[in-house]
This record gives structure tokens, C-alpha cells and sequence, in this order.
């Protein structure tokens, strides 16, 4: 990088430019401060702030007959919590968010493997497009992109027709749970959107620990006799496990806060997001939204905990 | 380690399931592509009747797409410019420096992406219910710009990890005052990546939908149209048009921030 002539040649308005920089130049820790000041007041007035406001209001509650919020210490929200529809709510959350990580998974590795392992030069940056221009994509047109799909006049169903699995398609609406009157209308429909709005987010950390398992080792294995499915099994698979955890991160926590894909393809069955939703809106009761979001947050900590053991955040 | 690929074939059965999930990504956006074009106007139907481009001139007549897409660009572009200055400050303090409470504040610079959108949402909402403020425009950016330093910050730094300090030390070296390096010698090295998490932070924000419906007013941005599209459709001919032009502005800056960072693995006075 080259400096232009004009840089050494210091006017007299440089002296107090210079000043402040030789100041902050010795003084390091205020230098830290000045920069980390806005970005911090930001983030920690503005976020955090609002954040704990909200927690706070979690333990107020509300009163039954004039529906105005009590602005007393209780837990009685969260006893609220423990009704049988409310923990309907959040089992059936927690569980759509299980079988969409595990299954994004799954989906993802193969994808993620041949990205690492085979792709090279102009396929491995098609794959790598592949990958990023839908995860950067508008997340409502790709949703919308589903209304169209399983339509019952869509997309979906017109293939199924042309190929005569009319039957089959009966047969699965016909399970009872994720089942429905139609696949827009099933618990179904809600999983295939789930599954791929966060797949990107899956196979990119899966596909970033994969890079770094080094050729040496499987090298190593084969010499000491390993068969490939051994190879995978022992050496590979266990090594991308932390990119599985990283991944399962972001589906985790992206479907238990969404409120507007369950709302728009699936059962009038209410998730979390769905819940907190109609209790600010609504119904005003801010305290029981408040608690409602306290559930992933909580869900959430753990997770975190556990998959920093796992060693998860170093494949981010 | 570099690995030296090309060593062994894929086996076929691995091919076609990493076609397969690719294929599951882009198809969905296709099909939008080929319904913009429908004569149908009241179904989805599957295939399209007939096909015409007349949509393409009744969304361009149609004032409040116009409005909206003008607020969702003046939001993102706002917002954008605060993550690009609050991200590359919090970037330049963080790479080398250690000091009580790092880990906290890096977590507290990514919790906005890692919860979901929700919480923040409403804990926005009702801390500006709390403090009486009025959800207006500027409340649109606030959180926008909330969630937006994480992605500009994580490109700089990243980028700060590989610039050499031996570079910083000759411009000081040479003369330099704080400012001039980094007028001269700083922002040339991050420009491209800070150009890159700029594109991406202006996508996020343009895309945004969960934070914005809680600290909107009246405001109708295009996510927003969009919004009350899908859950009652009026005019579905015209959202596809719309919705296929929202996948083409956010094509633009995602390809953008990646032909700014590719190859950059490389930079001025490493390995001094």
C-alpha cells in the first residue's frame, strides 16, 4: 500500500489530530473505550436494556377483571406457563424443533460432504453460491414460495397426480398428529417450510468442519485397514460433529421463535412465537408473552452451554 | 491444512443426494419465476393456464408497492450505514486485545441474531411502549441497525485477524498519526469487507420482517406488503411480480459481498 506524498507533511491542523492520537496511541485502555463505547451503548442501552425490561414484566401479571397489568412481584405468570395449553404449546414447539434440526441434518451432510471433500474450483463456488444466495434470500418469498407449492392446486399435487401416488399422499394425511386435511393444512406442510428456510444455516458450519478434518488422517485410516464406511463412521463423522451442533444451533433457535411460518402454512395449532404474539397484541398481556419468551431463552442457554463443551462455536 | 482434492471419486449415491438438497433449495424459487408469468389470477394453479407479462405493468402502476419499496431501501440503507460504523468500531477494539469482560461483550454483539427475532421484537415494542415513543420510522431502524453490527463486525474482524499489525506499526513508524493510518493504511486493508458485511447488513435489514411488525407504526415496508399478502391474498398475480423482484435486489448485494471477499485469504504483509 503506498502512502501519498501529503502524509508526512503535517499541517497545522494535523497538531491536534496528532495529540489526540499519540493520547490514545499511549493510553490503550482509552483507546478501547472510545471505540467500544457507541457500539457497546447501543447494543447495551438499546437491546439489552429493552431485554431485561421485558424479563422484568414476566413477573408481574395481570389482573382477571379490569385487564390492566399489576405491577407487583409474583410467579403466577409463569404458573400460567404450566397449564395444559400453554405446555401444549411448547411441547409441540420444542418437539418441531428437535425433528426439523435432526432432519436438516441429515439433509444437509451429504451436501455439506461433497461441498468439502470433492467439489473443486468452479463447482465448489456454484455449491458455495448454491448455499448462500438462498440463506441471504428473502426468508418471506421463500416462504411464500411454499403457499405455492402445496396449494391445492399447486404445484405439488399436480405431480403427484402425474405420477399416480394419490394413494400414498392419502395414506400420510390420513396419520394421525401430522396429518391434516391437506399438506398446507398439516403439521407436515409446517416441517418441509421449517426444514428449508434453515437448511443453509446447517450445511455451512457442517461444511466449515469438514474442511478442517485433515487429509492425513484419513490417510491413516485406510493404511491401518479402515474400510471407507469405517473411515466415516470413526474419523469423519465424529470430527463434524461440532459443525452438526453449530448448525443445530441456529435451526433450533429459528424455529422456536418463529411465529409466522406456522401461521401461514399449517394446523390453527399454536407454536411459541405464535403464542407470544397474540398475548402482546391482542390480548395485551405482555406479562404472559414476556414469560413465553423466557422458554427459548432458557432452552437456548443450555444449549449454548452444551455445545461450547462440544466445542461447537469453533466450527461457526 | 490444505487438502488436496480430486484423490477420489464421489460415489454416486453421494452425488445425487447433494444434487437432490440443492436442487430442494432452488426449486421453490423457480416455480415463483414461472407463476409471475400466469394468466391465472384467483388459484395457485399447477401449470399455468396460459402465460402473459401484463402483471409486470400493473405492479409498476401500483402506487403502494412503489412507497414500499422506497421505505425498505431508506430503512436498510440507514441502517446499514449505523452497523457499518458501530461493527467496524467494535471489530478494531476486539481482534487483539484482552481484557475482563471480552467474552461477554462479544456475546452480547451476536445475541440479537442468536435469539429469535421474536424476543427482540417484543422487547423492543414494549421498551418503547414503556418510554413513550412513538413507533415511527426511526424506531424501524433502531432495531434494524440492532441486528445488523453482528454481520458487519463478523466480516471486519475477521478481516482484522489477517491484516498484518506490522503494516499499522510501519505507517506509525514512518510518521503516521492515528487517524492518517488509518485513513491511509486501515480502511484500504477492510474496505472490501467492510463494503461485503455492508451488502449483507442492507439485505438483512431490506428482508426483515419479525423485528420490524413489533416497532412498525403505520409504516408498510415491501416485507411487511408482503406479509399481509400471504396471510389474505388480494392480488396474487402482483405479489409474485413483487416477490420475484425482492429475490433479485437481495441477489445483487449477496453476489456482490462474495466477489468482495473471495480471495482474500491473502493480504498486504501477511506472514511478516
Amino acid at each position: 500500500m503506498l502512502a501519498p506524498a501529503n502524509l508526512v507533511s503535517a499541517g497545522p491542523n494535523r497538531g491536534v489530530f496528532r495529540r489526540i492520537s499519540t493520547q490514545l496511541y499511549q493510553h490503550p485502555k482509552t483507546f478501547l473505550t472510545v471505540l467500544l463505547g457507541p457500539p457497546l451503548i447501543w447494543l447495551g442501552v438499546v437491546y439489552l436494556g429493552s431485554l431485561l425490561m421485558l424479563l422484568v414484566q414476566s413477573f408481574y401479571s395481570i389482573d382477571e377483571f379490569s385487564g390492566m397489568i399489576k405491577y407487583e412481584f409474583t410467579l403466577r405468570t409463569y404458573g400460567e406457563l404450566l397449564q395444559p395449553a400453554n405446555l401444549d404449546i411448547i411441547v409441540r414447539t420444542v418437539t418441531m424443533a428437535v425433528t426439523v434440526s435432526v432432519f436438516a441434518a441429515i439433509v444437509a451432510f451429504p451436501i455439506a460432504y461433497y461441498m468439502s471433500r470433492y467439489a473443486t474450483g468452479k463447482t465448489k463456488a456454484l455449491f458455495y453460491l448454491g448455499v448462500m444466495l438462498p440463506l441471504w434470500s428473502s426468508y418471506l418469498v421463500r416462504v411464500y414460495s411454499w403457499k405455492l407449492i402445496l396449494a391445492k392446486e399447486g404445484a405439488l399435487n399436480w405431480l403427484i397426480e402425474q405420477v399416480h401416488l394419490n394413494w400414498l399422499l392419502d395414506i400420510i394425511l390420513a396419520t394421525p398428529v401430522i396429518g391434516g386435511p391437506s399438506l398446507s393444512i398439516s403439521y407436515i406442510g409446517t416441517f418441509l417450510v421449517f426444514l428449508y428456510i434453515w437448511l443453509p444455516f446447517m450445511i455451512l458450519p457442517i461444511q466449515a468442519s469438514l474442511e478442517r478434518v485433515p487429509k492425513s488422517y484419513l490417510e491413516a485410516s485406510s493404511d491401518l485397514g479402515a474400510k471407507p464406511a469405517q473411515t466415516f463412521r470413526t474419523i469423519i463423522f465424529p470430527l463434524a460433529l461440532p459443525g452438526v451442533v453449530a448448525g443445530s444451533i441456529f435451526t433450533f433457535s429459528l424455529t422456536l421463535g418463529d411465529y409466522i411460518i406456522p401461521q401461514i402454512i399449517g394446523s390453527s395449532r399454536l407454536f411459541i412465537g405464535q403464542a407470544v404474539y397474540t398475548h402482546q397484541g391482542i390480548a395485551g398481556n405482555i406479562p404472559l408473552a414476556a414469560a413465553f419468551t423466557v422458554i427459548p431463552i432458557v432452552i437456548m442457554a443450555i444449549y449454548l452451554t452444551v455445545a461450547k463443551k462440544l466445542g461447537a462455536f469453533d466450527a461457526l | 491444512m490444505p487438502y488436496n482434492k480430486n484423490t477420489a471419486k464421489a460415489s454416486t449415491r453421494l452425488k445425487i443426494s447433494a444434487a437432490a438438497g440443492i436442487a430442494f433449495l432452488h426449486i421453490p424459487l423457480l416455480l415463483i419465476f414461472v407463476y409471475a408469468f400466469t394468466t391465472e389470477e384467483k388459484s395457485y394453479a399447477f401449470p399455468p393456464p396460459g402465460l402473459t407479462l401484463k402483471w409486470f405493468a400493473i405492479a409498476w402502476e401500483r402506487e403502494d408497492i412503489w412507497n414500499a419499496l422506497f421505505l425498505s431501501t431508506k430503512i436498510a440503507a440507514i441502517s446499514m450505514s449505523i452497523a457499518m460504523v458501530l461493527g467496524t468500531m467494535a471489530a478494531a477494539a476486539m481482534y487483539r486485545s484482552s481484557f475482563f469482560g471480552r467474552e461477554s461483550i462479544s456475546l452480547l454483539i451476536i445475541l440479537p441474531i442468536a435469539l429469535p427475532g421474536i424476543i427482540t421484537g417484543i422487547s423492543l415494542r414494549s421498551a418503547f411502549h414503556i418510554a413513550d415513543i412513538p413507533y415511527s420510522f426511526w424506531t424501524i431502524v433502531l432495531g434494524h441497525a440492532t441486528f445488523c453490527v453482528v454481520v458487519v463486525y463478523n466480516n471486519v474482524i475477521a478481516r482484522f485477524r489477517r491484516t498484518s499489525l506490522s503494516l499499522i506499526e510501519a505507517s506509525m513508524d514512518l510518521g503516521a498519526d492515528g487517524f492518517q493510518t488509518f485513513r491511509y493504511v486501515i480502511l484500504p486493508n477492510i474496505a472490501t469487507a467492510l463494503l461485503a458485511g455492508g451488502m449483507l447488513a442492507f439485505a438483512l435489514s431490506f428482508d426483515e420482517v419479525i423485528v420490524t411488525t413489533f416497532t412498525a407504526g403505520q409504516q408498510t415496508t415491501l416485507p411487511i406488503w408482503m406479509l399481509s399478502e400471504l396471510i389474505r391474498p388480494r392480488q396474487r398475480p402482483v405479489t409474485n411480480i413483487v416477490a420475484i423482484f425482492v429475490v433479485a435486489t437481495t441477489f445483487i448485494p449477496i453476489l456482490a459481498a462474495y466477489y468482495l471477499t473471495k480471495g482474500t485469504d491473502q493480504v498486504d504483509g501477511q506472514g511478516k
